[in-house]
This record gives structure tokens, sequence and C-alpha cells, in this order.
């Protein structure tokens, strides 16, 4: 009776769930590169930038950036955004479901997914020196149809 | 007869707090916000920990593994 009440009483565990956060078939014939960061993670900083270039050059021809905020706290997120200003789309996750959903070991770690859908390789961390092979992969596989 | 379950109850509570006691431990890479503020550093000196580095690094010919963050993120 007590496992019953309190049942009853406590608020839905989840309140929408990860696919309601991101439907990934809704950009099923565009390559989707998907970024976790948070304010808090340093290398998230320099991604930033680098990913506004990459929407800007590879958008046109059919990349969407889409990057997952796992701040657990809505303002530091909105911070973060006022310095470093992003040109892609956000998502606020604050119960973490979609990380956990992908498996994220680290942070910041991205996931680049095929024009059908499919998870085509992840990077995890984000070091200057590896910018321009990433930039490279991501470039090859949106102009390659 | 009565405490003899007592204790058989309390061996119970005790094996199966063992079992499971440490299942739920562990922050995930997503959730270490508290953890890579500047106070949660095992040193936040810098000059002292530069010190404690030189030292560690004179005798164990290694360096680093301070950090809480894994996997590339510079977090502390």
């Amino acid at each position: 009776m007590a496992l019953l009440l309190l049942v009853g009483t406590s608020p839905p565990a989840i309140a929408t769930s990860a696919d309601d956060l991101l439907d990934l078939a809704a950009f099923r014939g565009q390559v989707v590169y998907l970024d976790f960061w948070a304010s808090w993670c340093a290398p998230c900083r320099e991604s930033f930038p680098w990913m506004n270039h990459l929407q800007g050059e590879l958008g046109p021809k059919g990349l969407v950036v889409i990057a997952i905020n796992v701040d657990r706290e809505r303002a530091d997120a909105e911070q973060f955004l006022r310095e470093h200003v992003a040109q892609f789309r956000i998502i606020y996750d604050p119960d973490g479901q979609l990380p956990e959903k992908f498996g994220v070991r680290g942070m910041p770690t991205s996931f680049l997914i095929d024009r059908n859908g499919h998870v085509h390789s992840r990077h995890e961390g984000f070091l200057v020196r590896d910018r321009d092979a990433l930039t490279q992969q991501i470039r090859a596989l949106v102009l390659a149809h | 007869m009565r405490i003899r379950s007592f204790v058989r109850f309390a061996i119970l509570l005790g094996v199966m707090q063992a079992a499971w006691g440490c299942a739920a431990l562990g922050v995930k890479p997503w959730q270490r916000e508290v953890l890579a503020r500047p106070e949660m550093a095992l040193n936040a000196e810098p000059i002292d920990a530069a010190i404690d580095d030189h030292i560690y690094f004179s005798k164990e010919a290694a360096s680093g593994g301070r950090s809480f963050g894994g996997g590339g993120c510079g977090c502390n």
C-alpha cells in the first residue's frame, strides 16, 4: 500500500523522452553533426566557433549541426551562449536522457550521422589539432552523396 | 527464536547492502558540473600545485593525472 501511495504521488519520472527531445528521423536525407556540450566544459568553448563555421560552410550542402546542452541549470547554458554565440540548433537536455541513450563517455562527444540516419563515427574530446581532420571527415561525408 | 530470526534478518540486510551498495555510485560524464568548479580541484593554489607537480615529476618521471574530467575534457 505504501508503495502504491508512493507511486501515486510521485511526479512522472520522465516528463519527455529522449525521442521527444531529438527526432533524428526528421533529418533523414541530411548529414547531422550531433555535439554534446556543457557550460563547464572547457574544450566546448573552442568547438563553438568551429561549429559555426561548419554550419555556415556545409549547411547549404546538407549538414545540420545540433548541439545538445547537458547543463542542469538552464541559466549556465544561457550565460555560455551569450559569450559564445551559436549559429546552429541547440537542444536542452538537463536530465541527461540523450547522452544516456547515445552512451556518451566524455565531454564533449560528437556523433556524425549520415543521410540514412546511421551513426557514421563518434569523436570524443575536442582538440584544436584534431579540428582539420574532423572537418575533412565531415566534408567528405556531406559531399559524398 | 525471535533473536535468531532477527540476527538472520540483520545478516541478510548486510549481505544485500554489500551486494548493491556500490551499484549506484559514480558520476556520469555529463554530470560533472559541480566537479568542474575551481574550488573542487584537489589543490586550488596554482603555485602550490606547480611545486607539488615538480616534486612528483622528479620522483615518478611522470606528471598529470590530477583532473576529474576524462575523454578530452579539460575540466579542472
